[in-house]
């Protein structure tokens, strides 16, 4: 029984992973940039939902409804000014400036937030839970679960269904054709970023309300989203939440065992998926 | 035996002429380093009229339609699309003038089935909402014979229907002036057939037409007026048969190809 219920918790913060990797493999899949600053970003976002809980008093999901557009703004200006202009055949400049953009967004947040450590107060919701029969689950972990998958399946419904996924993808396949065909990439990828960070502030939010954070966490919680959609095949999004799901129970199992290994455990199982597929479980037929 | 084309009326004004002017390129010139790729090229096309161009290989005909779409820019010259000039317009927004291309090594979007190429061309090639343009698409890949591969992912296509997409997708971006690239290298002779009957069908539907084409016959069998390029100049522009029948052009293309 206890078995079942570390399983099942892993699935669950699973979901968180899954959150954390849906913006950077969105971005991934479109324009093959690979955003060193996704962690980074998360952090920043939920540093905007915690301005807007203070200065409104709202309740911080009501908190991230607000901050949403405004990062999704943010998202579209960074590309369309900056990571338009690096992005090319060659892949280094972007990442290089990516790179920068994680230091500044650090340096900048440690200095306007200091390193305190802070949290989203989300109330009795936090400690809640339900009896699913075997297993007691918490709200909290339910419900990141739950916007995951929403979150997954959404992104999914945009690409496959809607004009501007067809665009996306078109874009990704070639963005010369593309443009003969009347789609501007560069707006293309401006709307994919600010997409992405509307995911981040998603992420964001149950981040910060599951657990504390500080401008210094970012490169961690890209390390997991980058493992996340690298065991799901990069531009996979389906792939991606199982990827996580992954991890989270590779980490679960590994603290069962001893709790130190819990990080440890999730790395080896990102290296062991490497070891067997690696293209990931779900590559793109089409590369 | 360059002469200035002009509109079919003798009697038109000046600004009638323009107005029946598909397109027009005047002393348009590119080089690539040292390689003059294109060599002030002037040429106008009028509305309806279906020009062909010949010429070796690496006499820069690609490069002409890549001047033309906007792909490139020309270092010195003037490009103008139904009397506008374009000279400095990026290829997006000649896509919503009435450009469409194909290209000679086909380009789908391999990701997108056959059917989401051609709405996607169309919807942004014309700014036109989705659901406007669903018959329309409907409608050309009944008539390019691409019906039944309507849901196969572009990636999956054999040349042929590659060929046939190529098309297609020009087709659906709404063209004014569709540009083939080589569409029919690399065919049969039955598939070529086939495909330039669907040619000569949007042609006497008034889509005016510039075609690159080695395979001289199904080109003869569609235009009314050929262009032959070497050396990224224009050393002739006339009627087919008198093309074909001036002494410079089959030595410098005749010479070159069997």
């Amino acid at each position: 029984m206890i078995w079942l219920d570390t399983i099942v918790q892993g699935l669950l913060l699973g979901g968180l992973y899954a959150l954390f990797a849906a913006g950077l493999s969105l971005v991934f899949g479109i324009m093959r940039l690979v955003n060193l600053a996704h962690g980074d970003l998360i952090v920043f976002a939920a540093f905007l939902i915690l301005v807007v809980v203070q200065m409104t008093g709202l309740n911080p999901f009501l908190g991230a409804l607000i901050a949403a557009p405004l990062l999704f703004a943010f998202g579209w200006l960074v590309q369309r000014v900056v990571l338009n202009r690096v992005l090319g055949k060659d892949i280094l400049p972007p990442l290089l400036v990516t790179f920068g953009l994680s230091i500044a967004l650090q340096n900048g947040m440690l200095e306007v937030f200091s390193a305190d450590s802070q949290r989203l107060r989300a109330g009795p919701l936090e400690s809640a839970s339900v009896d699913l029969g075997p297993v007691t689950v918490g709200i909290m972990p339910l419900l990141t679960f739950a916007s995951a998958v929403m979150v997954i399946f959404a992104l999914n419904q945009i690409f496959y269904r809607t004009a501007l996924g067809r665009a996306f993808r078109a874009t990704s396949d070639d963005p010369v054709t593309a443009s003969l065909m009347g789609i501007n990439p560069a707006s293309v990828f401006a709307i994919a970023t600010g997409l992405a960070m509307v995911t981040v502030t998603i992420a964001a939010l149950f981040l910060g309300m599951r657990s504390n954070f500080d401008p210094s966490i970012g490169p961690a919680r890209l390390i997991f989203a980058f493992e996340a959609v690298i065991i799901g095949g990069l531009g996979s999004l389906w792939g991606t939440l199982l990827g996580g799901a992954i991890i989270g129970v590779a980490q679960t199992v590994g603290a069962q065992i001893n709790p130190e290994w819990q990080i440890l455990a999730g790395h080896l199982a990102f290296l062991a998926v490497l070891l067997v597929r690696p293209r990931g479980l779900f590559p793109r037929a089409v590369d | 035996m360059q002469r200035p084309p002009r509109g079919s009326s003798p009697g038109a004004a000046g600004r009638q002429s323009i107005m029946t002017e598909v397109l027009r390129l005047e002393n348009v010139s590119k080089s690539f380093g040292a390689l003059r790729v294109t060599d002030t090229v002037s040429f106008s096309v009028p509305k309806g009229q279906a020009l062909g161009i010949i010429g070796p290989n690496g006499a820069g005909k690609s490069t002409l339609f890549n001047l033309i779409t906007g792909n490139i820019l020309p270092d010195r010259g003037s490009i103008h699309l139904s009397g506008q000039d374009v000279t400095r317009l990026p290829a997006m927004r000649r896509v919503r003038m009435g450009v469409g291309r194909s290209f000679q090594i086909p380009q789908p979007f391999e990701g997108l089935t056959v059917y989401e190429n051609l709405l996607t061309a169309a919807a942004f090639g014309q700014a036109r909402r989705e659901a406007d343009v669903q018959t329309e698409c409907a409608e050309i890949l009944a008539e390019t014979e691409l019906l039944r591969r309507a849901n196969d992912l572009a990636g999956s296509l054999s040349l042929l229907d590659r060929k046939r997409l190529e098309l297609a997708r020009a087709m659906a971006s709404g063209p004014e002036l569709l540009l083939l690239d080589e569409i029919a290298g690399g065919l049969t002779e039955g598939e070529c057939q086939a495909l330039v009957e669907t040619i000569r069908a949007l042609h006497a539907r008034g889509i005016t037409i510039i075609w690159i084409e080695h395979v001289l016959h199904a080109l003869n069998s569609v235009v009314e007026r050929l262009l032959v390029l070497d050396f990224g100049k224009v050393i002739g522009v006339g009627a087919p048969a008198e093309i074909m029948a001036s002494k410079e052009v089959r030595e410098i293309y005749l010479g070159l190809e069997v």
